[in-house]
């Protein structure tokens, strides 16, 4: 049994090819998925309005703003679902929320 | 160590993107709170019922966990997790696992408090190490919001719809976090999303390094069956806290401690006006619901602030 | 040198359990394999094997605690009965579908209702279809051999496995045995090393998703290649168990088959009895066989034809209802079986020994007796009967 990478799995794999049990090997995989494309609504993140309080972060249900040596830098729009939870929790102003033009 | 939110935040996170809840659930806020409290190196083993969070989470071939992850069924987290725990006590005393590893099980209400009760509780009572977590939304939500024991009274809920003659859920909500209290374990809380998460930090924290069972209770919102705009979850989760409908507090080795008090207890008008499962309460008429909610939510907040003297 | 000794088969299979010293037992009481977990707690107790016990609050419980294990990187073990391997039904579909390795001793008894403790094969046979493997013992001797290999054949198909004897008749009947020495068990089973498991810290295994229609048939039928493949497994372990023991295993198991004209096919304890009757009708000059089916899952489908293929007349032993209303499990499957065979032999079902109704090598002469009639150009008649059942007068 071939041991396949979640990346190489898609809708065309073969039962033969299929992961034993249907297990995966690997973290993480749902990387891979593209769910930006939900958004209706885009935060805008004004980082010269910023403090880095960070009180958006844990509040993201989509681990869509990153943080890097304790500071937060853009989000992460392969995965923000744009739900805007950051822009009510922002207590400085410094995330817009405008309609995404498609 | 003191609560530092970016000391936090600057571990590496344990839940990814790409999961398939919906924008603004309360689950995936729940989730990452919780993992963000164990210690960096630690390995974990994440157990989840089926529910809204399992399905979005673990969906073939994609996993949004860093760590193992394991689901069987609905009614059984928290036995599926105590295999996994008894498995890591031998396989580490005969050599074959050296790291440390924590086990933490997800469910949600319909798991947790319902069809999972009897798992969740044999598993509490035989003293597994490991930590269970309901993230409650108040609702059946992966199925369609229908009721459950963990849905407040006069909730419109789609097998509790609120008509002509039944207001909505009959019943009122089921006190859960008291039932893990009573089975005397070291460690249960219940908690919510505040700020800058240190309630919910320090008892996930607590939860998962303290030896022995443990259950933290995570109130969740869920902009679908609650019917609220999904960016307002602060806002609801700061009124479900101030109204005092979810208390804040713990019970650590059998002694009571609220670790938040109002400083203004709030009318529950405030927390329901802002959702539409309870619309229908402020209709002509249905006055009595919400005097009825309020001496409810008022006679259950001086029992607990007693058990907390 | 191995080592002669009485015990019944309850405590034949909690001994091969100590011999195994599996990681995990996770086991809820239930008549009539209640002993298991009783004799394997003892052993724990004194010290006799390093198994973390789980005793959990259902059975339930007792197969969600054998799933973790064995993903976790454990063996895994448990033992139930009837209402109690009923219970399990969701996660015995979960086991498998998941391939997880789990060695399951199930004492045979009625499902309910009425309730009833009596030995029949209602539980495992409503479960023959969950994807699980099902080996079924004669005797006390067997299902301790059954129960070893059983470690073996799981682990190297991935599928889990019933080893299933008849309640009380042989899970409580005190019988002559040969066991092996300890270290030879533990040499035979060895340790078990999985390639991926949850406690793998070089990396994560995610267990148990959610999956979507385009998944979902290639997760089935890459199962169903590891059912039509694992008789290989159960031949080969049967091997080597017969290097180790000197007792030799295989699918089914044929009793005075070579030249017999008619024959009778059962599973488990009642294939004893049938023997007996067997051999006396071999006296009077009947030309009577038997096949004992060992292994039900996979089914046995070319070794039966086989076997059957000889015979002009043969009758199916059901000790299960499956309310098809035309027959029990292992006459439909038999049937099926034979379907292909150019020279088929009039099959006969009885439905018989229901809720631990009596079998007696009386009630084989009846079924002989019916077989001969066949065989002698009779008419067969209604091919789904009863046997042992009180009737009160024609159907209406």
């Amino acid at each position: 049994m071939k041991k396949m990478k979640a990346a190489d799995i898609n809708e065309t794999i073969s039962w033969q090819d299929i992961t034993l049990g249907a297990e995966i090997y690997e973290p993480a995989t749902s990387r891979y998925v593209q769910t930006g494309e939900w958004r209706v609504m885009t935060p805008v993140f004004k980082e010269d309005k910023c403090k880095q309080c960070l009180l958006c972060v844990p509040f993201c249900p989509d681990s869509s703003i990153p943080v890097s040596e304790g500071r937060r830098t853009d989000f992460d729009f392969y995965h923000c679902k744009g739900c805007g939870i950051c822009v009510t929790v922002c207590p400085f102003d410094a995330i817009d929320y405008v309609r995404e033009e498609k | 160590m003191a609560y530092n939110l970016k000391r936090e935040l600057n571990k590496p996170e344990r839940l990814a993107g790409g999961h398939r809840l919906c924008a603004g659930c309360g689950a995936g806020i729940a989730v990452r709170g919780v993992l963000r409290a164990l210690e960096e190196g630690d390995k974990a083993v994440i157990g989840n019922a089926t529910g809204c969070l399992e399905v979005s989470t673990f969906n073939y071939p994609n996993t949004a966990y860093y760590d193992s992850y394991i689901h069987t069924a609905f009614e059984n987290a928290g036995a599926t997790l105590s295999g996994v725990e008894a498995a890591y006590n031998v396989l580490k005393k005969k050599g074959k696992v050296k790291e440390t590893y924590k086990f933490i099980t997800f469910g949600g209400d319909g798991g947790t408090y319902d069809i999972g009760l009897q798992s969740l509780s044999g598993a509490m009572e035989r003293g597994h190490d490991m930590v269970y977590v309901c993230y409650d939304n108040e609702a059946y939500m992966n199925t369609g919001i229908q009721r459950a024991s963990s849905t407040p009274r006069f909730a419109d809920a789609t097998t509790s719809p609120a008509g002509t003659e039944i207001p909505g859920k009959v019943q009122n909500k089921k006190n859960l976090t008291e039932i893990m209290a009573a089975h005397n374990i070291p460690y249960v809380a219940q908690t919510t999303f505040l700020g800058d998460f240190r309630d919910l930090h320090n008892k996930a924290h607590k939860a998962i390094y303290t030896e022995g069972p443990c259950f933290l209770n995570v109130l969740a919102p869920c902009p679908r069956g609650w019917r609220y705009e999904a960016a307002d979850l602060p806002e609801i989760c700061r009124l479900a806290v101030d109204t005092c409908v979810w208390p804040l507090y713990e019970i650590e080795n059998g002694v009571w401690r609220l670790t938040y008090e109002p400083r203004r207890k709030l009318p529950v008008e405030e927390f329901l006006s802002r959702q539409g499962r309870f619309r229908h309460m402020f209709q002509r008429g249905n006055e009595w619901m919400i005097r009825e909610t309020q001496d409810y939510v008022d006679q259950q907040w001086e029992k607990l602030l007693k058990k907390c003297e | 040198m191995a080592i002669r000794e009485r015990m019944s088969g309850n405590e034949a299979v909690a001994t091969a359990m100590r011999q195994i010293n599996p990681d995990v037992c996770g086991a809820f009481p239930i008549t009539p394999s209640t002993e298991i977990p009783e004799y394997f707690s003892q052993f724990m107790a004194n010290g006799l094997v390093d198994t973390q016990f789980v005793p959990v609050e259902s059975e339930h419980s007792a197969m969600s605690v054998c799933i973790g294990a064995s993903a976790a990187g454990a063996r895994a073990v448990t033992a139930t009965s009837s209402a109690g391997l009923a219970y399990m039904w969701e996660l015995l579909y979960v086991a498998a579908s998941s391939r997880l390795p789990i060695t399951m001793a199930v004492s045979n008894r009625a499902l309910t209702g009425p309730i009833s403790i009596g030995n029949d094969h209602s539980d495992s046979m409503g479960a023959r279809d969950s994807g699980w493997l099902q080996i079924y013992a004669e005797n006390n001797q067997e299902v301790y051999d059954n129960f070893i290999q059983g470690i073996l054949i799981t682990e190297a198909t991935r599928l889990p496995v019933m080893i299933c004897q008849d309640g009380f008749i042989t899970s409580h009947g005190v019988a002559n045995i040969e066991l092996l020495e300890d270290e030879k068990v533990r040499d035979f089973v060895g340790e078990y090393e999985p390639e991926e498991y949850l406690l793998n810290a070089e990396n994560p295994l995610a267990v148990g998703p959610y999956g979507t229609a385009p998944y979902y048939m290639e997760v089935k039928r890459a199962q169903a290649q590891a059912m039509k493949e694992a008789g290989t497994a159960i031949l080969d372990v049967a091997r080597r168990f017969e290097e180790l023991s000197g007792r030799s295993y295989g699918f089914i198991e044929e009793y005075r088959m070579e030249d017999a004209e008619m024959a009778v096919v059962a599973i488990g304890s009642s294939a004893g009895t049938g023997k007996a009757a067997v051999d006396q009708l071999r006296e009077e000059g009947v030309k009577a066989g038997l096949v004992k089916v060992r292994v039900f899952r996979p089914f046995p489908a070319k070794e039966l034809a086989e076997a059957l293929g000889k015979v002009k007349a043969a009758a199916i032993m059901d000790k299960a209802e499956s309310f098809s209303g035309c027959g029990g499990p292992m006459f439909a499957e038999t049937r099926s079986a034979l379907y292909d065979l150019e020279q088929r032999p009039a099959l006969v079902n009885y439905i018989y020994g229901l809720g631990g109704r009596d079998v007696t090598v009386d009630h084989f002469f009846h079924v002989f007796r019916d077989l001969e009639e066949i065989c002698s150009g009779g008419e067969v008649g209604e091919v789904y009967r009863y046997i042992g059942v009180r009737d009160g007068g024609a159907e209406k």
